[in-house]
């Protein structure tokens, strides 16, 4: 292939790295206002009062009754208002909005909310309330624990993590043309599109969304923006000038979504050689005060919770509860980290119950090609659980290390995980995500509704479709994320983008390619004007699920890794230092390698936070450590070399056979690392494992 | 940023003296230096002062200087100066280990010694090192010029002796004998703010210093007497954990806090003996 699996320039980086890029916060138009929030200051109650001195002219302020439509943020459930009309179910949610042209009069104004708190819930276990519950069976549990030889059980928490992208959530909202029109830092316009038609009561060609450069997402820009783009779009639409809200760090991380802390339960049994005969697991997750998308997080969650085993015998119970905390949400992994975290864990406390080596507990009941996953999916050939394993291995050279390591106070640890790519079962035929390739004099143009934020997605679609069209890559060009001109071809979430709407722009490179013949694209122009292919998804046939029985295939098909942590542990201060991370993947095929690698590298990165130094602390409900500063990720010198080793085994249906590859890294360094301390003698149930957790750890155990 | 700066003034001296004069008459004028302690308040909206006299060009505040086998070092000294300079290398390698383990590059190279000292943060990473040194704060107003030993120079938390038109010019350190140690235990391995740092000398008279385990940063003086009287790092490690009083925050808890400060020094003792 010419383009495909090259390391092509990326499109948008020379800008970035020129610094012409321009994010929201560089963007200032005639006349702009800058928004700020007012928020509660409690976590449950009602609101009484709100009191202001604005110490001057030339204020706009909104509150819920200057909402033209429907006071919600529309996704899945309408419960969460744009704007508090009296109930407050969390600490900083939104109240008030004020805007002025002059930031410093806008900081000087006093907003005070009078309260009356209420009797919050903080714990999910207390809660009275689930959003959704799931159950997933396979086989009969009980009938699996009768042949057990040995049953381990295990509760594993995994904890409240921030994303931190570089770029905090931002937007610009101006009136236009009788309706709205936002420019925001964003991952999911269509999204933000139809929130604020719900919001504003408008048409859907009176409301326009566009994205501005975005510098990162991890999800935090999932499903946020819809709220923020409503606030700034309510103040816009008052002032009649452009308005522009960014949040600056402690905002980002005290107001806005995070992962779902989890509590995950296992009970598994094992036959004498190995072999698990009933896994029965419970999910149980932090869901906020809101429904948001944890509905889907929770399905995510537990689909993955069984880990990339077969096992006759499998049932799997998730609950998502309500919480007085920020509502929690989309999170690279989306509830997947969460539970194979608690998995891999109980692997190897399985592994060490049997006396057995953790390898071989894996190597016996991988799955493997015509296996079936907890919901009864079928594996295909592109099932590469003992590959990665075996990759990882013999790389990392891990029996000859977990062997000399032993009782020196260093550790080796390895996770096998497997990520799926898409929208869970039906989502992506409820999608219908469209695409579109318009022709230019030169090439053509993509036409899509995805966004691009750091990972790569303009670059991936335009080799796709160059290789398709056997042109050159530069004759591809990306359009400007504007709903206005391209079309919904759903949100950039899911490690979707590349396999899904890749495969959509494909098909429609194939149509166009077909269209043109033997023509160029400026002779085409010229005799049959102009060209534009758009394409739906096309549900292949022989992937089907059942939503009301939760069994079928989950996913179009999984991505798999192997992880392994090198570490050690100071003795006197019980910091784990990382000494090396090799992360296995198989992904269907890099259609950028350099990028995909980037996609493995900074996945690691980040699940190395997740297992070792992560946690938002909430105190009565509210972040207390909402800063850089104690808000603890990883720098550089915390982050080993990593080496990433790219496995390709084609997915039938994906483009050129890529899978998804974004979410997949995340997956499996917390449990690799949570093994590596149980080999270097402690016993971890909790992330993040701090030294505080590990010295209880090592005290205890002595 | 969440403050509003409008409103702030910045007064530029063009000596010393004349940064004197302005905190005498023109107070309350707040002395700044790299800035990085204040910068942290003016962006999280919790700066109180309005007017700043701003000392970043006076050089005389910046020397290192060899005194009667000690050292003395400007108050402006940045953690960058205090880690490239051959005599504080030779004579205070303390200093120069914790100058190195203070945030990032950017930040050593921008926060002074004397920022350090005044911020009077329990996790300052100096302040181990001077009160191990039994360093004298030397403090000049208008009227004069006084030095404060360290012992003497925190009151409580976040608060010391220096008064409002008070500027800190140096830190003074008598000769240190005795082998040097320090070891920094932050949240993680660079820009991080300490959970248990010590800084120590082993000499007939041994002297422990700790940060962040307690209101301000403290000398321990009956460990340091146990260890002085022939007691066991066992005894002494147990003195120790009683002695200090450390808290759970949000960085840290204080059973770990105690028990890492009790492995510090037996870390200490071993590797110096
Ligand atoms: C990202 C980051 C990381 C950091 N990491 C560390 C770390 O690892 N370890 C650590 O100890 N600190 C750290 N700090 C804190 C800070 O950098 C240090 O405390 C530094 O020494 C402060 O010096 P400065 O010159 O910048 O002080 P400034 O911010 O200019 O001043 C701090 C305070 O001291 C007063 N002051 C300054 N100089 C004098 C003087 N000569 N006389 C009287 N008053 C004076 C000022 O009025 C102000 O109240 C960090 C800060 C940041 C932003």
């Amino acid at each position: 292939m010419r383009v495909v699996g090259r390391k092509v320039e990326r499109k948008e980086g020379r800008a970035k790295v020129t610094g012409a890029a321009r994010y929201v916060d560089d963007l200032r138009m005639p006349g702009m206002l800058i928004g700020r929030t007012v928020r509660a200051p409690i976590a449950c109650g009602e609101l009484v009062g709100i009191k202001t001195e604005l110490g001057g002219p030339g204020f706009t302020t909104v509150d819920f009754c200057d909402i033209p439509g429907k006071n919600v943020v529309s996704l899945i459930a309408e419960d969460q208002p744009c704007l508090v009309e009296r109930e407050i179910r969390h600490a900083e949610e939104p109240v008030f909005l004020i805007a002025h042209e002059s930031r410093e009069a806008l900081l000087e104004a006093r907003v005070s909310l009078e309260c009356r708190p209420g009797v919050p819930v903080f714990d999910p276990l207390a809660s009275p309330r689930s959003f959704k519950d799931i159950l997933i069976e396979k086989g009969d549990v009980a009938k699996g624990f009768a042949e057990a030889a040995l049953i381990v059980e295990g509760e594993y928490r995994a904890g409240l993590q921030e994303h931190v992208s570089i770029e905090p959530n931002g937007v610009i909202a101006w009136p236009e043309n009788g309706g709205i029109a936002v420019l925001g830092s964003l991952q999911c316009p269509y999204y933000v599109h139809r929130a604020l038609m719900t919001l504003l009561a408008l048409p859907p060609e009176k409301v326009r969304v566009c994205q501005a450069e975005t510098g990162g997402g991890f999800g935090g820009k999932e499903e946020y923006p819809s709220m923020l783009a409503g606030h700034a779009a309510l103040l816009a639409l008052k002032s009649k000038r452009p308005v522009k809200i960014v949040y600056d760090r402690e905002e980002e991380m005290a107001a806005t979504t995070k992962r779902h802390p989890a509590i995950v339960r296992h009970r598994t049994g094992v036959a004498k050689d190995g072999r698990l005969v009933a896994q029965d697991i419970e999910v149980i997750l932090d869901g906020g005060a809101y429904v948001t998308l944890s509905p889907v997080v929770l399905s995510r969650a537990c689909i993955h919770a069984a880990g990339p085993y077969r096992c006759a015998n499998v049932r799997i119970r998730g609950r998502a509860m309500f919480t007085n905390t920020v509502p929690n949400g989309a999170f690279r992994g989306f509830g997947a980290p969460q539970t194979q975290f608690a998995g891999e864990a109980h692997m190897d406390r399985i592994a060490e119950a049997l006396g057995e080596d953790p390898v071989k507990l894996r190597e016996t009941n991988a799955l493997r090609p015509g296996d079936t996953t907890a919901t009864g999916q079928r594996m295909h050939d592109d099932c590469s659980a003992l590959e990665v394993l075996r990759e990882a291995v013999k790389r990392t050279r891990f029996p000859e290390k977990r062997w000399k390591w032993k009782g020196t106070g260093r550790g080796i640890g390895l996770a096998l995980f497997y990520h799926g790519a898409g929208f869970t079962g039906s989502g992506e035929v409820k999608l219908a995500s469209k695409a579109a390739l318009e022709l230019t004099e030169r090439g053509a143009r993509i036409l899509t509704g995805t966004t691009e934020m750091g990972q790569g997605q303009r670059t991936t679609h335009a080799q796709i479709v160059a290789e398709e069209l056997g042109w050159p890559y530069e004759a591809i060009e990306v359009a400007e994320v504007d709903t206005a001109r391209v079309p919904d071809s759903g949100p950039t979430v899911a490690s979707r983008t590349c396999m899904i709407v890749g495969g959509i722009l494909q098909a429609c490179a194939k149509e166009l390619k077909a269209k043109l013949g033997r023509l160029t694209p400026r002779a085409y122009l010229k005799r049959n004007g102009p060209l534009v292919v758009t394409k739906s998804y096309e549900h292949p046939g022989d992937v089907a699920w059942n939503d009301e029985t939760y069994r079928g295939d989950a996913y179009g098909t999984f991505a798999w890794g192997c992880e392994v942590a090198e570490l050690n542990v100071d003795p006197d201060t019980y910091e784990a230092r990382l000494t090396k991370f090799t992360a296995v993947v198989e992904i269907g095929k890099a259609i950028h390698p350099v990028l995909a690698a980037g996609q493995v590298e900074g996945g690691a990165a980040q699940g190395i936070g997740y297992a070792l130094l992560e946690e938002a602390i909430l105190r009565d409900g509210r972040m207390a450590n909402a800063s850089m500063t104690n808000y603890i990720i990883p720098t550089t010198v915390d982050t080993p070399t990593i080496e990433t080793v790219i496995l390709e085994r084609p997915y039938r249906h994906g483009p050129f056979g890529a899978k998804g590859v974004g979410e997949l890294p995340v997956d499996g360094a917390a449990p690799a690392i949570v093994n590596a301390l149980r080999h270097a003698g402690a016993d971890i149930r909790r992330i993040p494992a701090t030294p505080e957790r590990i010295m209880e750890a090592l005290c205890a155990s002595r | 940023m969440r403050s509003a700066v409008a409103g702030l003034e910045l007064l530029e001296p063009r000596s010393v003296n004349e940064a004197l004069r302005m905190m005498r008459d023109r107070g309350p004028a707040t002395p700044l230096a790299g800035a990085t302690d204040l910068y942290v308040h003016l962006n999280s909206g919790t700066l109180k002062p309005r007017r700043f006299v701003n000392r970043w060009a006076l050089d005389e505040l910046r020397r290192i200087a060899s005194k009667r086998d000690g050292l003395s070092i400007g108050a402006l000294a940045t953690f960058t100066d205090c880690l490239r300079s051959p005599l504080v290398r030779r004579r205070l390698p303390m200093l120069a280990a914790a100058a190195r383990e203070v945030g990032g590059v950017q930040i050593q190279n921008r926060g002074t010694l004397g920022g350090n000292v005044a911020n009077a943060s329990p996790a300052g990473d100096a302040l181990p090192v001077l009160a191990a040194a039994e360093a004298l704060v030397v403090l000049r107003s208008t009227e004069g010029e006084r030095r404060v030993p360290f012992s003497a120079f925190y009151t409580g938390y976040r608060s010391t002796v220096m008064r409002a038109d008070e500027l800190i010019v140096a830190l003074e350190i008598p000769p240190v004998a005795g082998k040097q140690w320090f070891r920094k235990v932050g949240t993680r391995l660079a820009q991080a703010i300490s959970k248990v740092v010590i800084a120590a000398v082993r000499d007939a008279r041994p002297r422990i210093a700790l940060g962040s385990v307690g209101p301000t940063v403290v000398r321990v003086p009956r460990t340091e007497e146990a260890l002085a009287s022939g007691a066991s790092i066992e005894q002494a490690r147990r003195i120790l954990e009683a002695e200090i009083k450390p808290i759970d925050d949000i960085r840290s808890t204080a059973a770990y806090r105690r028990r890492v400060a009790g492995n510090l020094l037996a870390c200490f003792w071993k590797e110096t003996s």
